[in-house]
């Protein structure tokens, strides 16, 4: 009987985990940044289908494990389609351990999303936002990042 | 002195600014000689008939561009017979991306029903000559006196996972006006889509 007990623990535990996939406008997304005014957001557009994506995601985890405790967020904005979310992202995140928050774009009109994030954006994948709204920042970058660089960029703009 | 030194350096560095860039709206497209997923070899010349092209930078791998195969086949039944075919070029290395080998591209194509020709871009030269980023990578061109006029580059609609039954479709309107004869009033969009595939350079 304990068994079996254990094994549903196990699977709301694992369904739990599950559920911290969700959804986000960019509305969302910025009142979410707006709250952390002293806070560093570095927010990260990819998806589970980009391969230079996949490749630069532990520089990230990394970055949010390092700077655990100091006013610091990573968050991994994921283009994946929305009805991928169960089938696609929530996987990913629990295959790679992803501790980093997640999120899936909810958003319809592309064109309309891309430009709000940066007006410089072509869309390509993978792109990173930095943002800290007590020190005015707000920088994007089409490109990957390796570890270095991204720490590099980061302390750049903000004086950690 | 000094000003004219300027004014050349920057001549300079907007021709290499678009040398990078590839096409943008207004420039002259070149033709192309690729090999089809029939075998034979297409050129935009080749369609007598035609008034310009939609031409796709596509592929078989890219989710993005699997979620619009068959919107590019409802383009070309559409608007083939009214002179503009879809022209589409598999932008990947089958190297760096195995699934989008020639023989690969033949069973994507034959799978799908494709009514579009669907070439090869070996070494990405047309790629990289468009300045196609990403797939899909849709550019329109209007056939001139002059040559193929690059009318239109961007994405196909604003609404990827087919989620809006109001979406612009940016293709679509594009070619209906120039088929009235108009500019294409939007004439460049953004999509998110796949990084191409590009080939490994060979270590020196």
């Amino acid at each position: 009987m304990g068994k079996y007990f254990v094994t549903f623990i196990l699977v709301l535990t694992f369904f739990g985990v599950k559920a911290q996939v969700k959804l986000l406008t960019l509305n969302e997304l910025e009142q979410r940044v707006a709250k952390g005014k002293d806070t560093t957001y570095v927010v990260n557009f990819w998806a589970t289908w980009c391969g230079p994506c996949v490749e630069e995601l532990p520089y990230f985890e990394k970055l949010n494990t390092e700077n655990a405790g100091k006013p610091f967020k990573v968050i991994l904005m994921s283009l994946d389609f929305k009805s991928k979310l169960k089938t696609d992202v929530v996987p990913f995140v629990a295959t790679h351990k992803i501790k980093s928050e997640v999120y899936v774009v909810n958003e319809t009109d592309q064109q309309k999303f891309i430009d709000r994030v940066d007006k410089n954006w072509s869309g390509a994948l993978p792109a990173t936002l930095i943002l800290n709204t007590d020190k005015q920042v707000r920088s994007f970058y089409e490109q990957a990042f390796t570890y270095e660089q991204l720490t590099k960029t980061i302390s750049n703009v903000i004086k950690l | 002195m000094k000003k004219l030194i300027l004014a050349c350096l920057s001549m300079f560095l907007v021709a290499a600014v678009n040398a990078q860039t590839g096409y943008q709206v207004g420039d002259m497209a070149s033709d192309f000689n690729l090999k089809n997923v029939d075998g034979k070899n297409v050129s935009l010349a080749n369609y007598k008939n035609a008034k310009g092209y939609i031409v796709v930078f596509t592929c078989n791998t890219c989710p993005v561009s699997k979620a619009y195969e068959s919107r590019v086949e409802a383009l070309n039944k559409m608007y083939a017979a009214k002179g503009y075919p879809v022209v589409a070029l598999n932008t990947n290395d089958p190297v760096a991306s195995p699934g989008d080998t020639y023989a690969k591209m033949q069973e994507r194509a034959k799978e799908k029903g494709f009514s579009f020709a669907y070439l090869e871009d070996p070494n990405h030269v047309f790629t990289k000559k468009y300045g196609a980023q990403r797939t899909p990578h849709v550019f329109v061109l209007q056939k001139t006196a002059k040559g193929n006029e690059v009318a239109y580059i961007g994405a196909i609609d604003n609404d990827q996972q087919e989620a809006n039954p109001q979406r612009d479709n940016y293709v679509q309107n594009a070619v209906n006006q120039l088929l009235k004869g108009e500019k294409p009033s939007v004439a460049s969009t953004k999509a998110i889509g796949c990084t191409i595939k590009w080939k490994k350079e060979a270590s020196k």
